[in-house]
């Protein structure tokens, strides 16, 4: 592979694509292109990525010792709390929808914009309105309720700056709700002429399913948390016993959004998955009805299974069995995945690029935080795994291992398409595997921990459990390099890279057919679609050799 | 007898080898189903590795019968994990009758244990081995969780309610507990030690221990008179309420028309709440004495309504169905 940053590009850089269509500040932060929008919620979630991040590096340095090595344990509470908030609803969940989502899915399915490009916009100011909120509130006294905002300890309890913090959530809350509703909107009505639904990319599928979690989910989470608004300043008794509320209704309506908020996570990563994984093995996408279908799948079962985070807490054995039961069925859509792009590599043509690697590395690490789930979903196994280390690394193996090595594939996938450039691939390489190992070294020890039964959110613990929490820091702190080296490389490649040309890899998506960077309007003519999804064989646009390698198909035609 | 790197904590209760049989079965069939996945990808990977730049792959676009058996042979595997985790679930959530009854209280950020004696332990738990122990739980504040890592139990504790976690200690030793659910500021150390002793050293421990605490059953009975509740809640049935003999375990007919069993829920509902739920032919006249006892006191107005499970139930004026029997 040819792909160095010394090696000169037959390609020059189109005169004018969408981000020298216009200049100032104003014509960034008044835009109502799809594509300067993402670029605009790239450095947000970029920003509170980082926040987050040192929130985490905190944490782990803390742990050193059994006593506590860094903070109060008022801090410490605090750390992770605003490790969770920030990390969840400002970096998770909007990093692959609103960054790559929204750069992607119009052009994908040959529109000029999203349906509602103002507002988009409007969705991208909500966010900083709400994130404001929540930097205020980790500013002014700081939370220390738990990402998950438990009552009556958020409601009544705490004497941080929760009203702020959920206020904020509450705002950026819709946020989610408009861009789901546009890309929901888009994917029905903008289709370019021959995009049939399956013709779609996989990609599309995935957030056409997470899109519809935004909109069915959020709403609950926003009034849930604005009952905790109202009864911390109003004193209002919705979840305090003492005023005659319930403390478990709260935990319902929470993980009535919280559950599915993780599939909202995890269906876009899958839906990059399913782009890198044929585009570098070179083949069709194995099953491909197969894996749009479980997109669906999750999304609808995902909202059935809320109370297996609930079944300690006193539940009915009834409602118990049948959530642990809803949890099982909700893993085979993801299994089936799973076994469809370990098929795709089946007689392809493989090129381990870094969006490869990537994809390697996600599925590798959601196979063990998917199949972590089936531990804690077993009724009798949760007895003793439920709020412990393990639960921790079971959904930093889904988060992180599957959400963020998914986001990261991803940028590096397009990013050529997002800058018209070409990022130090030896760099990229190094640091998809960077990641890989510290990410493991980080968070494995941590189900050893969890069965050893050390609860989560302790600012101290037994001397006996050192070992493995000095291991998990000393991962982390390889972990951060990961993560430090794409922010360097990447902003040095959108100045310094070599140009990428319109399609690199070579890709089949419509979003490969227009220049790198796009036109403001995506394409010169709207394109008529007239090919099958991840189809090599029939696309002598891409300039590659049927057949090469001794791989003759069985049947030249189908 | 702790290594420098523990990986598997004791068994000391009759869950333990239950739970960690459960642990062994999912990590065969998560294991097999990982290493096969890991290795038909590097195996492709390098099989299929590109052989020349331009060079694609055959155009494969499914399988039903594959799709079939990856959807079929997990969810036969999956029910499996589901039937027998529920198998011990439902064990760990019925408590057998003969337990001995502990009740826990916890308090930002420290557990009140109370021996049925009387005997009260702050973040300690002495129990005898081999004996079914039942804890009767409740918060005072937020919600907290008793956990007992080598018991391979949890419970969350909730202010408000009533949630029991019963065990069978088989191993003599000392064991960690800790509070599970975060509750604030001192969580991390909200925990504390549960000691199992033989059962002679316990019956001597709880003997030797004596001191001078009250009985919770006089305790009780004090606030019974104290708080008035005996003005109505006459014995002979007599009162405008129903007598409390022979009410704790029985079945209670409600105005309603349903029939509930009286357990320490019901109890400290009826104390707390008491219009929630008013027994057949009685008018809603009790006051709530919610905010005016502390969640000891009503643990112990419970014990003494317990203790008058024994006595001669009225043959009118009862709280409770005659004819139910008692278990």
């Amino acid at each position: 592979m040819s792909t160095n940053a010394q090696t000169i590009s037959p390609h020059t850089m189109p005169e004018t694509d969408y981000l020298n269509a216009s200049y100032g500040i104003k014509s960034w932060l008044l835009t109502t292109d799809h594509k300067r929008i993402a670029l605009l919620y790239l450095f947000s979630v970029t920003f509170f990525f980082f926040v987050g991040g040192i929130f985490a590096t905190m944490i782990r340095i803390h742990l050193l010792t059994p006593g506590g090595y860094l903070v109060t344990p008022e801090t410490y509470n605090k750390l992770f709390t605003m490790h969770g908030v920030a990390m969840i609803f400002f970096f998770l969940i909007p990093s692959i929808p609103a960054v790559l989502g929204n750069f992607l899915i119009p052009i994908m399915i040959g529109a000029k914009d999203l349906a509602f490009p103002k507002l988009n916009l409007l969705s991208w100011y909500i966010y900083l309105i709400g994130g404001g909120f929540v930097l205020y509130s980790f500013s002014t006294g700081g939370l220390d309720t738990g990402w998950t905002f438990y009552t009556p300890l958020s409601s009544v309890y705490s004497n941080s700056a929760v009203t702020a913090a959920v206020i904020g959530i509450f705002i950026n809350g819709f946020s989610s709700i408009l861009t789901g509703l546009n890309f929901v909107v888009t994917i029905h009505t903008m289709r370019a002429p021959g995009m049939t639904w399956f013709r779609l990319p996989l990609f599309v599928w995935s957030h056409y399913a997470t899109s519809l979690i935004f909109i069915l989910g959020t709403p609950v989470i926003a009034i849930t948390l604005l009952l905790v608004a109202l009864e911390r300043v109003f004193h209002l008794g919705f979840f305090n016993p003492a005023l005659g509320g319930d403390p478990i209704l709260f935990q319902h309506l929470f993980w009535f959004y919280s559950h599915p908020a993780v599939y909202i996570m995890i269906l876009p990563a899958m839906g990059v998955i399913s782009e890198i994984i044929p585009t570098f093995a070179r083949r069709p996408i194995f099953g491909y009805s197969f894996i749009a279908g479980s997109s669906i799948a999750i999304a609808v079962i995902g909202f059935l299974v809320w109370a297996h985070h609930m079944f300690l807490t006193g539940e009915s054995l009834y409602a118990a069995i049948a959530f642990s039961l809803m949890s099982y069925l909700v893993a085979i859509p993801s299994a089936v995945k799973v076994f469809n792009w370990t098929s795709t590599l089946y007689k392809g043509s493989i090129a381990l690029d870094t969006p490869m690697l990537y994809a390697m590395g996600f599925i590798g690490l959601f196979l063990i935080g998917g199949l972590t789930g089936l531990f804690l979903a077993c009724l009798g196994l949760d007895i003793h795994l439920h709020d412990t280390y393990f639960v921790i690394a079971h959904f930093h193996y889904i988060m992180v291992g599957g959400a963020v090595m998914g986001y990261l594939g991803g940028l590096h996938f397009w990013w050529p398409k997002i800058s018209g450039r070409m990022y130090p691939e030896f760099l990229a390489r190094a640091a998809a595997i960077i990641l890989f190992i510290g990410f493991n070294l980080t968070f494995f020890p941590q189900f050893l921990l969890g069965y050893m039964g050390m609860p989560r959110r302790y600012h101290s613990y037994p001397p006996e459990l050192q070992v493995l929490n000095v291991m998990s820091t000393a991962g982390a702190s390889i972990l951060a390099l990961g993560y430090l080296l794409p922010i360097i490389y990447l902003v040095w490649s959108y100045k310094y890279g070599r140009v990428a040309g319109p399609n690199p890899w070579p890709a089949t998506g419509l979003e490969w057919k227009t220049q790198s960077p796009p036109l403001t309007e995506n394409f010169d003519v709207t394109p008529v679609v007239d090919w099958e999804p991840y189809d090599f064989e029939h696309r002598p646009d891409l300039a590659l050799e049927p057949g090469v390698g001794g791989l003759l198909p069985a049947h030249g035609d189908d | 007898m702790q290594s420098q790197l523990p990986l598997f904590p004791e068994q000391a209760s009759n869950f333990a080898p239950h739970v960690d049989a459960l642990m062994g079965f999912i990590i065969l069939v998560c294991l097999g189903f990982a290493v096969a996945v890991t290795i038909a990808i590097i195996v492709f990977l390098y099989m299929f590795r590109r052989k020349s730049p331009g060079a694609i792959g055959v155009a494969i676009h499914g399988d039903m019968r594959l799709e079939s058996a990856w959807i079929g042979v997990p969810l036969i595997l999956a029910l499996a994990m589901f039937a027998w985790g529920a198998i011990v679930y439902v064990d760990f959530r019925r408590a057998p009758p003969d337990t001995l009854d502990i009740y826990v209280i916890g308090k930002q950020w420290m557990w009140k244990l109370q021996q049925p004696n009387g005997l009260k332990e702050i973040n300690e738990l002495h129990v005898p081995v081999g004996q079914n122990v039942r804890l009767i739980m409740s918060s005072e504040d937020v919600i907290h969780d008793f956990s007992v890592p080598a018991f391979r139990v949890k419970m969350d504790v909730m202010p408000g309610h009533y949630n029991t976690l019963w065990f069978r200690p088989t191993r003599p030793g000392k064991y960690h507990f800790y509070c599970s659910q975060y509750c604030g500021t001192n969580h991390a150390i909200m925990g504390g030690w549960v000691t199992v002793m033989e059962p002679d050293e316990y019956t001597a421990w709880l003997a030797g221990s004596g001191g001078a605490h009250v009985s919770p059953v006089v305790a009780g009975q004090t606030l019974f008179a104290e708080k008035a509740c005996l003005t109505c809640h006459q014995s002979d049935g007599k009162g405008s309420a129903p007598s409390l003999n022979g009410v704790f375990g029985g079945q209670v007919r409600l105005a309603s028309g349903a029939v509930v069993t009286a357990d320490e829920g019901y109890i400290r509902e009826s104390i707390l709440n008491p219009n929630a739920k008013i027994v057949a032919g009685y008018q809603p006249l009790m006051p709530t004495f919610q905010g005016q006892l502390t969640e000891e006191q009503t643990l112990d107005l419970i014990t003494y309504v317990r203790s008058l499970q024994g006595e001669p139930v009225p043959s009118s004026g009862a709280g409770v169905i005659q004819t139910a029997g008692k278990n």
